[in-house]
């Protein structure tokens, strides 16, 4: 292992693995990734692999779309088979109050010049599945251009690429300590020995928080325990996500053909339980057989859990610390940090590379919340 | 052994291509599992875990108590979301 880099990324997740790659594609190539387990261990590799940009506020839907762009072409760009597919997301309305969000969230969303339209029950019907059960479903909202990957795959491809450029990953290795001397970052202590860098970030996931606390930095992220399952592999029959909020369900079926699948539990505590639940089995497998009554003879081969790391704005933290010179977050991803980190981490790169970023990411600086006024994002499933 | 024999037959997995990913520095169960789909069809690695192990252990000299079989996710046997689901009570 290296004694110093020019930079030190700790968490070998899709975002510490993509800030890699996009800081050396930039030049910054004595780069440092510490991951404690294996890549992917963590909310990546237990995530739903879902690319939505139909959000309700500015930031996550121009993150998305701007992700979706660098999605499009990411797999030649890595050189690698990341089960990229564009079969859009039907996201579905029950109530008044999602009808009416709904209205507002597609007028933003065409105004950044997202392609999205709105579906009646029947529209649902004859133009994204058959199967769809749209009992009580008021509409839907439509975006034929939001996609899935493999999550594994992704970040597989980004680390081999980083490591192509002459990254350095360390598996097995966990950070243990943020050292700061006199306001400025001065490296990262791991059991291995210390490496010394100017520049460290913690994309930490849902550890993010006791990581950034071995700084003296207080990060107001959350992390609370989400569910997830899967079935057999059936014959293609669905290309779209189909999600609702107020229903609380998300699922797809991937390439390998399994429908994937899950939602989150509002009475979730939080903390850092990563156990799967009987009760999320048994109302996830109902809300299935609810709304696709074909899947009833369907066999679920597993379940399991992973954790959401959620700000108070479900929005990410992004960029610079306050009061730490050096030291970067690129956490906080509250449930869709998979979709958005191409973006991401490249915007980061940018920041650490001392060039301007191309989008503001000012805005996404932990201090935000320090005023108390900022808008939730309430596209969260 | 031959690169071409299937080491999970729910996946269709070979044997070069475990060996393949062991030398690209994935050296666990876990990472296999997650990379080439190893140990994730129906039987849910009962067939192939421990043939499995034992490849990594014979390629990474390690020995094979060592090698950790993947965390057995539930439900332990398949069951049909109509079962799961159970009656509908609304
Ligand atoms: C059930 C579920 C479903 C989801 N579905 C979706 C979806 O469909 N679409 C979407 O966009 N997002 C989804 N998400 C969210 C998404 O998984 C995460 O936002 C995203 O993977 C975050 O990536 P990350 O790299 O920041 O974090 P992680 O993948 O959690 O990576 C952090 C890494 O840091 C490592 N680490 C922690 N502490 C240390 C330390 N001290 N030293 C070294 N390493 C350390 C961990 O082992 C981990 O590998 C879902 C999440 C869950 C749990
Ligand atoms: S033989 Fe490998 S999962 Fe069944």
């Amino acid at each position: 292992m290296r004694s110093s880099a020019e930079c030190v990324i700790i968490g070998g997740g899709v975002v510490g693995t993509a800030v890699a790659y996009y800081l050396a594609k930039r030049g910054m190539r004595d780069v440092v990734v510490l991951e404690r387990d294996f890549l992917a261990s963590g909310a990546t590799g237990r995530c739903g692999g879902g690319i939505r940009q139909q959000w309700s506020t500015e930031p996550n839907t121009r993150l998305a779309i701007e992700s979706v762009r660098i999605w499009k072409t990411l797999e030649d760009e890595l050189d690698a088979d990341i089960e990229f597919l564009q079969g859009g997301y039907l996201v579905l309305a029950y109530t008044d109050d999602d009808v009416a969000q709904f209205e507002k969230n597609v007028g933003l969303q065409r105004g950044l010049g997202l392609a999205v339209e709105t579906l009646s029950p029947e529209e649902i019907l004859t133009e994204v599945t058959p199967h769809l059960n749209t009992e009580g479903v008021r509409m839907a909202t439509w975006c034929a251009e939001d996609a899935s990957a493999n999550p594994f795959l992704t970040t597989q491809a980004y680390a081999d690429a980083a490591r192509r450029l002459g990254v350095e990953i360390e598996l097995w290795t966990p950070a243990c300590r943020i050292i700061v001397e006199g306001g400025r970052v001065a490296g990262v202590e791991t059991p291995r020995g210390k490496i010394s860098s100017p520049f460290v970030v913690n994309a930490a996931g849902g550890h993010s928080v006791p990581l950034a606390r071995t700084a003296g930095v207080e990060l107001p992220v959350t992390p609370y325990r989400r569910e997830i399952l899967v079935s057999e592999p059936l014959e293609r029959f669905l290309d779209p996500m189909i999600i609702s909020f107020s229903y609380g369900v998300y699922f797809r079926q991937t390439k390998h053909g399994a429908v994937i699948g899950g939602f989150a539990d509002p009475d979730a505590p939080e903390g850092f339980d990563e156990s799967s639940s009987l009760a999320f089995l048994v109302s996830m497998t109902k809300k299935l057989r609810h709304l696709m009554p074909i899947l009833a003879p369907v066999k679920i081969v597993r379940q399991w859990a992973g954790l959401y790391d959620v700000t108070p704005d479900a929005q990410p933290i992004l960029g610079a610390t306050d009061g730490v010179e050096g030291l970067f977050q690129a956490n906080g991803f509250s449930g869709h940090g998979f979709m958005i980190a191409p973006k991401v981490a490249e915007l980061l790169a940018q920041a650490i590379a001392g060039e301007e970023p191309e989008l503001d990411i000012e805005r996404l600086n932990a201090r935000r919340f320090e005023g108390g006024d900022f808008t939730q994002d309430r596209s969260v499933v | 052994m031959k690169d071409d024999v299937v080491i999970c037959r729910c996946e269709d997995v070979t044997y070069g291509e475990i060996v393949r990913a062991i030398e690209s520095g994935l050296t666990t169960t876990e990472e296999l599992k997650r990379v080439l789909r190893c140990g994730m069809g129906p039987c849910q690695g009962r067939t192939c875990s421990r043939l499995i192990a034992r490849i990594i252990a014979e390629k990474t000299g390690r020995d094979i108590e060592e090698v950790a079989y993947p965390v057995v996710r539930p439900p332990t046997r398949p069951t049909e979301i109509g079962i799961l689901a159970g009656d509908d009570e609304k």
